[in-house]
């Protein structure tokens, strides 16, 4: 039973305050869904995930918990390894690049209406879409 | 003049009228509790016109509702909220939404572009990869994968390079 497996991991989530927590078990995969208060408690999680299932390669659990972001951060940092983060028209890689953001760079978020590309502003005015995996936001 | 009277009669009317007709707190907490009978769990109590809210929901969206169903009732000052929030297994509503195979495939395409020596397959919902990387970078691949609505991250064709 892969609740009882995870059961760390789950009251972990239930504790620290996941909000809009869903947890079910399809096909012999969990899934544990929510909204993260803040992103130590995400980092909690995948600790935690990570002791139960060392470097997550068990292919039984799906995690997806997001951050939610408090309605006045605006600022994002770039957290590329060292590279520039590509800014596009549209949300997708097959999308042309309209500009770029510097590793280390803090841009401005204009909105996260898409979960994996999030719309942002250079500090050049260049507006468009990024990939939110490279993106962090700056309380 | 005959207007500077009416103006002094309107406010000592108001003022009787507030206190004459204005609800008492059992009258109030009488139709606040008649609103929170939709919501179980929930109790009010009403005292010199300020409510009381208290009981336990599954999330702050609930908390947030029963507070607006009876905020709007007449003669109440002020509204304490002490709802306490429990998120339970059993609140579950929606199903764990899962992405089509099309759009999971870009979404995997997006997000494994950036990882060199890693190929991702999406077949049934299912993403499968192999190939070799990092302890560090694969926890990254891994947090985006997940979010991508994926039955399944096969991962038996990872190996973490040391």
């Amino acid at each position: 039973m892969l609740q009882e497996k995870y059961k760390e991991l789950i009251d972990s989530a239930h504790s620290s305050g996941v909000a809009q927590l869903q947890v079910q078990e399809i096909e012999n995969v969990l899934h544990i869904a929510g909204e993260a208060p803040s992103g130590i408690v995400k980092d909690q999680l995948w600790d935690i995930y990570n002791k139960i299932d060392p470097n997550y390669l068990a292919g039984d659990l799906v995690l997806d918990v997001n951050v939610a972001t408090a309605v006045n951060v605006t600022k994002v940092r770039v957290t590329t390894d060292s590279s520039n983060l590509n800014i596009r028209k549209g949300p997708g890689t097959d999308q042309p690049i309209v500009g770029k953001a510097a590793h280390d760079e803090i841009i401005t978020l204009v909105n996260k209406s898409n979960k994996q590309w999030w719309l942002v502003r250079t500090n050049d005015g260049e507006e468009g879409y990024s990939y939110a995996q490279y993106l962090q936001p700056v309380e | 003049m005959k207007l500077t009277k009416v103006f002094a009669v309107v406010p000592i009317l108001a003022i009787s009228l507030m206190v004459s007709c204005g609800p008492n707190d059992a009258d109030i907490q009488a139709k606040v509790t008649e609103t929170l009978k939709t919501v179980p769990g929930i109790s009010a109590q009403v005292k010199e016109g300020v409510l009381t809210l208290s009981g336990n929901v599954s999330d702050a969206a609930a908390k947030t509702a029963a507070e607006a169903a009876v905020k709007e009732e007449k003669g109440i000052k002020s509204i304490v909220n002490n709802i306490t929030i429990t998120p339970s297994l059993s609140s579950v509503v929606a199903p764990i939404a899962m992405a089509a195979d099309e759009a999971l495939t870009k979404a995997v395409r997006d997000a494994t572009k950036d990882y060199q020596g890693v190929t991702a397959v999406v077949k049934d919902g299912i993403i499968s990869l192999k190939g070799t990387l990092s302890a560090d970078k694969w926890k990254r691949l891994k947090m985006t994968l997940d979010g991508l609505g994926p039955k399944k991250v096969d991962a038996s064709g990872i190996s973490i390079a040391k």
